[in-house]
């Protein structure tokens, strides 16, 4: 599998991460070198294996379905880069 | 008493209730010590006034005889760990002013325990690295040279700002964390003793996640019965973290008997990689007959899957990654980017995390993406979680089979030069971690115990992998094999 540069932007979009379009190209043989070693894998009889989803066998705890914690509107927002009125505030995203 | 920096957690709890010194002037120690050592760059965050108040209670308490644990021992805290009121941005530009609300559950055991937080510790960004050269802190210095060379030296990574202050004495111990070798690695770089426990034995909460089925937290310490009283400190259930086990915590220092008369030790032959310099081999058969001499036996095994465990780390961890670090969008909590006219939420998104997030950290997260992204989920997500079940089950049949511990080589090197690895490829950085990322995907203890020096005057380490919630025998016998190497070599003061 190899990553060309379109791949590599979309790539780079859906991280949400903006990407200069002259750096395309490292980035893109950087994918392919990272992808190369994990094409490795491609050799491993997986036939019948499952996929871990846990790696030490436990049963999750429940807890009583019941308000533990909350009150800190301040507490929250301390550490917002902008917050306004109680809320965060962000760019205008509906028009 | 000179130079009480000097000395590890059991000498100074030891002196410190014996009246022999105080709380107040081993924290002086450690705080003069660091002030001295800026140039290593492993502190990055001091918190002298929270620390001699701290020291203050703790001598207080020692005074009443109300002691516990690690009553009055100055710690460092790696910057991974939320701490109350203290910076604490897990070495990134992205959390630059983030001054958590809360204390981690890991870093408040030990407050409890009575130990003394002197501030907070370098790291790779996220602990996304192998050599401390990915914080947007700089590079921390491993106190190591290679003979009379100055060349200054990686003291590993992630957890690199641990082990060079432990190893230069700036502190008497500090918390590290370990996904893929984070713990071992820098232990074994730097001639220090780091354990990472079984998965779930500490909790994560309040520990910024890279990737969560992998992290764990464990100590870094000067000599495996530190690394024993510490981990006690910092482990057991906590209803925050919903992996984290419910079983009771052994009395570690305790177990230390030394005792591995009726132990077998598993060599595994997957460890012998092509390349390896023939010190490490020779480290590792010299660890082998220390083993055997103390009566363990030594047994050959296989774990045929070894060789896939980069591969298999290295989409499992980036591909968590992607979803952990998702939450730093410049919205609740630390960098956003200035914005331009018209820019909407997305231009927020892409320019916050662009400028936020180091070149390291942008490749994993992205390379996590891309394995999680329909049409590539099965054959590269899927296809490693299926390798990972493949990995524990070699180690499940070797346990199976009567095997107590396995000793391999810690690192497949001693510490390089720092920037030594700039041009090589992204891969080549990620070979370091051959001998330990194994036992981050089955959920294993490991500890990496300083064993000799190399050709060139710097540490090596060996490492012992135990049976899960087995640290207690683990620390035992990683004790037998510190006592039998008798290693205690100390980097020669230079900074």
């Amino acid at each position: 599998m190899s990553i060309d540069e379109s791949t590599a932007a979309r790539v780079a979009k859906l991280a949400r991460i903006r990407v200069e379009p002259e750096a395309l190209p490292a980035l893109a043989g950087e994918f392919n070198t990272i992808l190369g070693f994990i094409e490795q894998l491609g050799e491993v009889d997986v036939e019948g294996v499952e996929p871990m989803t846990s790696v030490t066998p436990q049963q999750l705890k429940r807890r009583v379905d019941v308000v533990s914690d909350g009150s800190q509107q301040e507490r929250v927002l301390s550490n917002a880069p902008d917050a306004r009125e109680g809320f965060f505030a962000v760019p205008k995203v509906v028009e | 008493m000179t130079e009480l920096n000097k000395l590890g957690l059991a000498g100074a709890r030891d002196a410190l209730r014996a009246g022999e010194t105080t709380s107040k002037e081993l924290t002086s120690a450690c705080l003069s010590a660091i002030e001295d050592a800026a140039v290593l760059n492993a502190f990055v965050h001091n918190t002298p006034e929270l620390a001699m108040e701290r020291a203050a209670a703790a001598d207080a308490r020692i005074a009443k005889g109300d002691a516990p644990s690690m009553c009055g021992l100055p710690i460092g805290i790696k910057d991974l760990f939320c701490t109350k009121g203290v910076a604490s941005q897990a070495g990134s530009r992205i959390l630059q002013g983030f001054l958590p609300e809360y204390e981690s559950t890991v870093s408040q055991n030990l407050a409890d325990a009575g130990a003394v937080m002197l501030g907070k510790l370098n790291m790779d960004e996220f602990a996304m690295g192998s050599s401390n050269e990915t914080s947007v802190y700089g590079n921390a210095v491993n106190p190591w040279r290679r003979g009379n060379e100055d060349t200054p030296l990686t003291p590993g990574g992630s957890s690199g700002g641990s082990a060079a202050a432990v190893a230069a004495d700036l502190c008497l111990a500090a918390t590290g964390t370990d996904t893929g070798g984070s713990i071992r690695q820098p232990a074994a770089f730097t001639g220090t003793v780091g354990i990472k426990p079984t998965y779930g034995r500490c909790s994560r909460w309040g520990i910024v996640a890279f990737a969560s089925s992998l992290d764990q937290a464990g100590p870094m310490t000067k000599s495996v019965r530190d690394a024993a009283i510490m981990l006690e400190a910092m482990c057991g259930h906590d209803p925050k973290d919903s992996t984290s086990a419910d079983l009771a915590v052994p009395d570690f220092e305790a177990a230390l008997t030394g005792d591995v008369r009726s132990k077998k030790i598993g060599i595994p032959k997957e460890y012998r990689m092509d390349g390896m310099p023939a010190e490490i081999e020779a480290l590792w058969q010299e660890g082998i007959a220390m083993m055997k001499d103390a009566g363990a036996q030594i047994v050959d095994i296989s774990l045929p899957h070894t060789k896939y465990a980069l591969p298999a780390y290295y989409v499992i961890a980036p591909a968590e990654a992607s979803s952990n670090l998702a939450r730093y969008d410049g919205v609740r909590y630390g960098h956003r980017a200035t914005l331009d006219q018209g820019d909407g939420i997305t231009e927020m998104y892409e320019k916050t995390r662009a400028e936020g997030f180091g070149a390291e950290v942008q490749r994993r997260v992205m390379i996590g993406t891309y394995v999680l992204s329909a049409g590539f989920y099965d054959a590269y997500y899927n296809r490693a979680r299926k390798v990972r079940t493949l990995i524990k089950q070699d180690f499940e049949q070797a346990f199976a089979a009567g095997i107590d511990a396995i000793l391999t080589p810690a690192t497949p090197s001693s510490a390089f030069g720092l920037g030594e690895m700039t041009d090589a490829d992204p891969v080549a950085m990620y070979l370091n971690d051959v001998f330990t990322v194994t036992v981050n995907l089955a959920g294993l203890p490991g500890i990496a115990v300083p064993t000799g020096l190399d050709h060139q005057g710097l540490p090596l380490g060996l490492q012992l992998i135990g049976q899960p919630w087995a640290e207690a025998d683990l620390l035992s016998a990683a004790w037998r094999l510190e006592q039998s190497a008798g290693f205690v070599a100390k980097p020669a003061k230079w900074w």
